[in-house]
């Protein structure tokens, strides 16, 4: 009782404090944040005293089984949905400022859905809630699995799921109100940065107090993906974001680099968030899934050593391709061509063992939308960690730097690799984690397949063209040797692509709705009756020896 | 689990023993083209680390072999491009501007790098061809000409912009906001756009234009001219024809004499080279208003010394 008071009172606390900062905010959007986060911590609190009560509403309401089960997965059955719902909203805004670029009358002229503030709030949406969320879950699923333990420190972990969802509420809400640190894809301002901050830590207690108390002499490789995830993004985000507030009550901080040093902090951090966030995080989730999904060994044990220590090794440095013909020395714009070159082959490594897993599976691919999906994204990864060290050759990227060729290919990672092999977890999660027999319907899951594969198809042949057009059109020089294209035309030879890429999105998004329906149908513990996938024909009767009948 | 490897069936190849939550690691080596080609890429990095700006040392880095630097490459690029445009780009430095329409393969040439030049730095208000913004930016693609359409007329708004705060040799005039300052009451304003619009043809004469008249004349004839006609010296537009910068119905004519826009574009002498310059104002000409130049003498007869 003493600790349940205590543990209250400690939330009235913070929810107290929080509004007394909001009244002495000296800006509008830091006393909504602050807002927030007295509503959140009033939530915490009723949370606490409800403690039961809360328990049931989420079994009602989630239709979470009310066994406890040998592993702690309430929070990753929190962490399934949250992916979903982030999804949802990350897609349909990355697909409304896609509309926007091919019909800017799309910004409403409002200033919270310009451009300028949504693309910031697609781009943390997909990539920190839908692709964070689902790297925090299947990471704790995995990571209890593969030591044989529960999660180690129970409360925290269920601090790490609400506290990271607070952040994106944050982040999420100070895009729209143009709270923003100018730096791409770590836009929050300083207050939330130090709270994810506390949040990741308490992560990376949680994951390695996992791995200390394991069952299991050895650390499976997607436990070092993940560990070397967490490490490293702690450590991006901690020195990209060092800042100085211009307020302690005010939402505007100023960077503590300045010019180059600037940008190439920047970079070595934006670099390394698809290096480590979106390539070592979800190789992890690779590393589990595709064996365990295809029922087979992984391909080589030497290669994932191998591939896992150059990979974190090479990519760390590759980030300053990103400021290739720019004020960065040419030393530093060597150093990120060379070893992003370089990291080809390491993160091929990646693909080879998650592709050659299947030897002796094969057939799965044809009966199995899941292994489907799986390979796809192996495919859509191996096609982007070629394309990348390739886009950072100097005379390549003297092209596409830029333009749209980059946009395209983000996301043919983003949607091909990230994506796929995001829902390919979930699928293989949903069922196991709530009990069921098996999803609501494969049928659906081929569906989605086929869209997302189609619309990836669409967004990235048409961000190639429009980016190669861009690029020659930008740098063609006439016989007289002046500039042949103004700026202006090359953005209005760009409107068919647009319109191509919106409606490989619209296709994308349809596909995840469709995941959205099953999972649903599947909580409700519908089973769709179908087909099955696979039609071969199987005759017992004749499945059996010709043996001769001795005469009698 | 325990330590216990086996031959996998489907691939023959041996597990290494270990084995997590059912799943196996097989024994299987790395693939060779594989690993020689992340020991090519090894060995490329290593030479392009030689031959290119590569080491950092104390206060600055290695130069590579090649002695190759990207600063460098575009200075040989762009001294290489001037030696090539150098015959050209010299002969229409020392040719008046005036004197450009008579020697066609100069003039085409200017008219060229004009048009690149313009694509860069104009089209953002005149839009691509110079067609100008409805309401907002003037067509350069007719002949009806606020500030002049000779040649050296361009050059020169080219060169100063117009209206700049800060510039004495610029384009400037300033029609008064005869609503906003109580010049003319609503009324009188109603008046005059009623007689402009008959000049323009676009209304007939009635009570309202008369009296208009003698507001027009009184107000309005010094600088537009007695008939509207315009006038060049102090960019007054022509109120007779069809062309309207900012409008020539009722709505947008009131709204014009209650409270001018009294437009401003930068100048560009100080951003481009005179040549440049010339060249611009050349593909400007070029675009099909192009009035025949005035003798160059005429240049500084106007008032502040303008044209």
């Amino acid at each position: 009782m003493d600790s349940l008071l205590a543990k209250a009172g400690g939330w009235f606390a913070l929810a107290l404090l929080a509004l007394v900062m909001a009244a002495l905010a000296v800006d509008a959007p830091f006393a909504v944040h602050m807002v927030i986060i007295a509503l959140a911590s009033l939530i915490a609190l009723w949370a606490t005293l409800m403690r039961a009560d809360y328990q049931r509403i989420a079994r009602g309401l989630l239709k979470m089984p009310g066994n406890e089960g040998v592993y702690d997965d309430d929070p990753i059955r929190w962490g399934v949905i949250a992916t979903l719902f982030w999804g949802v909203a990350g897609m349909a805004a990355g697909l409304y400022i896609a509309l926007q670029l091919a019909f800017p009358a799309l910004n409403l002229n409002l200033e919270y859905t310009t451009f300028g503030r949504l693309r910031p709030l697609h781009t943390s949406a997909v990539i920190f809630a839908f692709g964070g969320n689902a790297l925090i879950a299947t990471s704790f699923y995995v990571v209890q699995r593969t030591c044989r333990a529960r999660l180690a420190f129970p409360t925290l972990a269920r601090f790490v799921f609400w506290g990271y969802q607070l952040f994106i509420v944050l982040a999420a809400t100070g895009y729209l109100m143009g709270v923003t640190a100018a730096k791409e894809y770590a836009e929050p301002e300083w207050y939330v940065d130090l709270w994810l901050t506390i949040v990741w830590v308490a992560y990376l207690v949680v994951f390695v107090g996992t791995i200390v108390k394991r069952r299991e002499p050895h650390i499976y490789v997607a436990n070092w993906f993940y560990l070397s995830f967490i490490v490293t993004i702690a450590m991006l985000h901690i020195v990209n974001n060092l800042s100085m507030p211009a307020s302690l009550l005010g939402s505007k901080s100023y960077a503590a680099f300045a010019g180059v040093q600037d940008a190439l902090t920047q970079w070595w951090y934006g670099h390394n968030a698809v290096g480590f966030f979106l390539t070592a995080g979800f190789l992890a989730m690779m590393y589990y899934f595709v064996p365990k999904q295809a029922e087979r060994p992984v391909y080589s044990y030497r290669l994932s050593i191998i591939h896992f220590w150059s990979l974190i090794f090479l990519y760390i440095w590759a980030g300053p391709h990103h400021l290739h013909y720019t004020a960065l020395p040419d030393w530093a714009q060597t150093l990120g061509m060379v070893f992003s070159v370089i990291l080809w082959m390491p993160s091929w490594g990646g693909m080879i063992n998650g592709l050659m897993t299947l030897n002796g599976a094969w057939d799965k691919i044809r009966t199995d939308p899941i292994i489907r999906m799986m390979v796809m994204a192996l495919a859509f990864y191996g096609m982007s960690t070629f394309e990348g060290p390739m886009m950072s050759i100097k005379w390549v990227n003297s092209m596409s730097h830029y333009t749209d060729w980059t946009i395209g290919h983000v996301h043919s990672g983003a949607l091909g690799w990230n994506g796929m092999i995001t829902f390919a977890c979930v699928y293989y999660l949903v069922p196991r984690l709530w009990g069921r027999p098996r999803l609501y319907s494969l049928r659906m899951v081929n569906w989605h397949f086929w869209l997302a594969t189609v619309g990836i198809v669409f967004y990235a042949a048409s961000m190639w063209v429009a980016g190669i057009m861009q690029g020659l059109m930008w740098r063609e020089y006439g016989a007289d040797g002046y500039l042949v294209y103004s700026f202006a035309e090359s953005v209005a030879a760009m409107h068919p692509m647009y319109l191509i890429r919106a409606a490989g999105g619209a296709m994308y998004l349809a596909g995840f709705l469709i995941m959205i329906v099953n999972v649903w149908a599947t909580l409700a513990g519908k089973v769709r009756a179908e087909r099955p996938m696979t039609e071969t024909p199987y005759n017992a009767v004749a499945d059996r020896p010709l043996t001769p009948v001795p005469a009698e | 689990m325990a330590e216990q490897k086996r031959i996998d069936e489907a691939t023959g190849t041996s597990t290494v023993g270990h084995e997590w939550d059912g799943i196996e690691e097989l024994d299987t080596p790395m693939p060779r083209w594989w690993l020689w080609t992340f020991y090519a890429t090894i060995v490329w990095g290593l030479a392009y680390v030689v031959l290119y700006p590569a080491w950092p040392m104390i206060d600055s880095a290695t130069k590579g072999v090649l002695g190759w630097s990207s600063r460098g490459d575009l200075a040989k690029e762009m001294a290489a491009d001037a030696r090539r445009r150098a015959p050209t780009v010299n002969a229409i430095a020392t040719t008046a501007i005036t004197d450009l329409p008579a020697k066609p393969e100069l003039m085409q040439a200017a008219v060229q790098g004009g048009g690149a030049a313009f694509r860069v730095h104009c089209v953002q208000c005149h839009g691509a061809g110079g067609a100008g913004v409805k309401n907002l930016y003037p067509s350069l693609t007719d002949d009806d000409w606020l500030w002049g359409g000779d040649l050296a007329s361009i050059q020169y708004t080219v060169t100063h912009g117009i209206r700049n705060p800060d510039h004495k040799e610029t384009r400037t005039s300033q029609m008064p906001a005869f609503g906003r300052d109580g010049i003319l009451d609503a009324g009188q304003i109603s008046d005059v756009v009623s007689f402009v619009r008959t000049i323009s043809r676009q209304e007939r004469a009635s009570a309202s234009s008369a009296r208009g008249a003698t507001l027009f004349a009184d107000n309005c004839a010094v600088c537009h001219g007695a008939g509207g006609e315009g006038g060049r010296q102090v960019g007054a537009p022509k109120l007779t024809d069809a062309i309207w910068l900012y409008g020539g119905d009722r709505a947008s004519l009131t709204a014009t004499i209650n409270q001018p826009r009294n437009g401003v574009m930068p100048r560009w002498g100080g951003r481009l080279d005179p040549v440049t310059i010339k060249m611009l104002s050349a593909y400007v000409y070029s675009l099909g208003g192009g009035e025949k130049g005035l003798a160059p003498a005429a240049e500084g007869a106007g008032a502040d010394g303008q044209p």
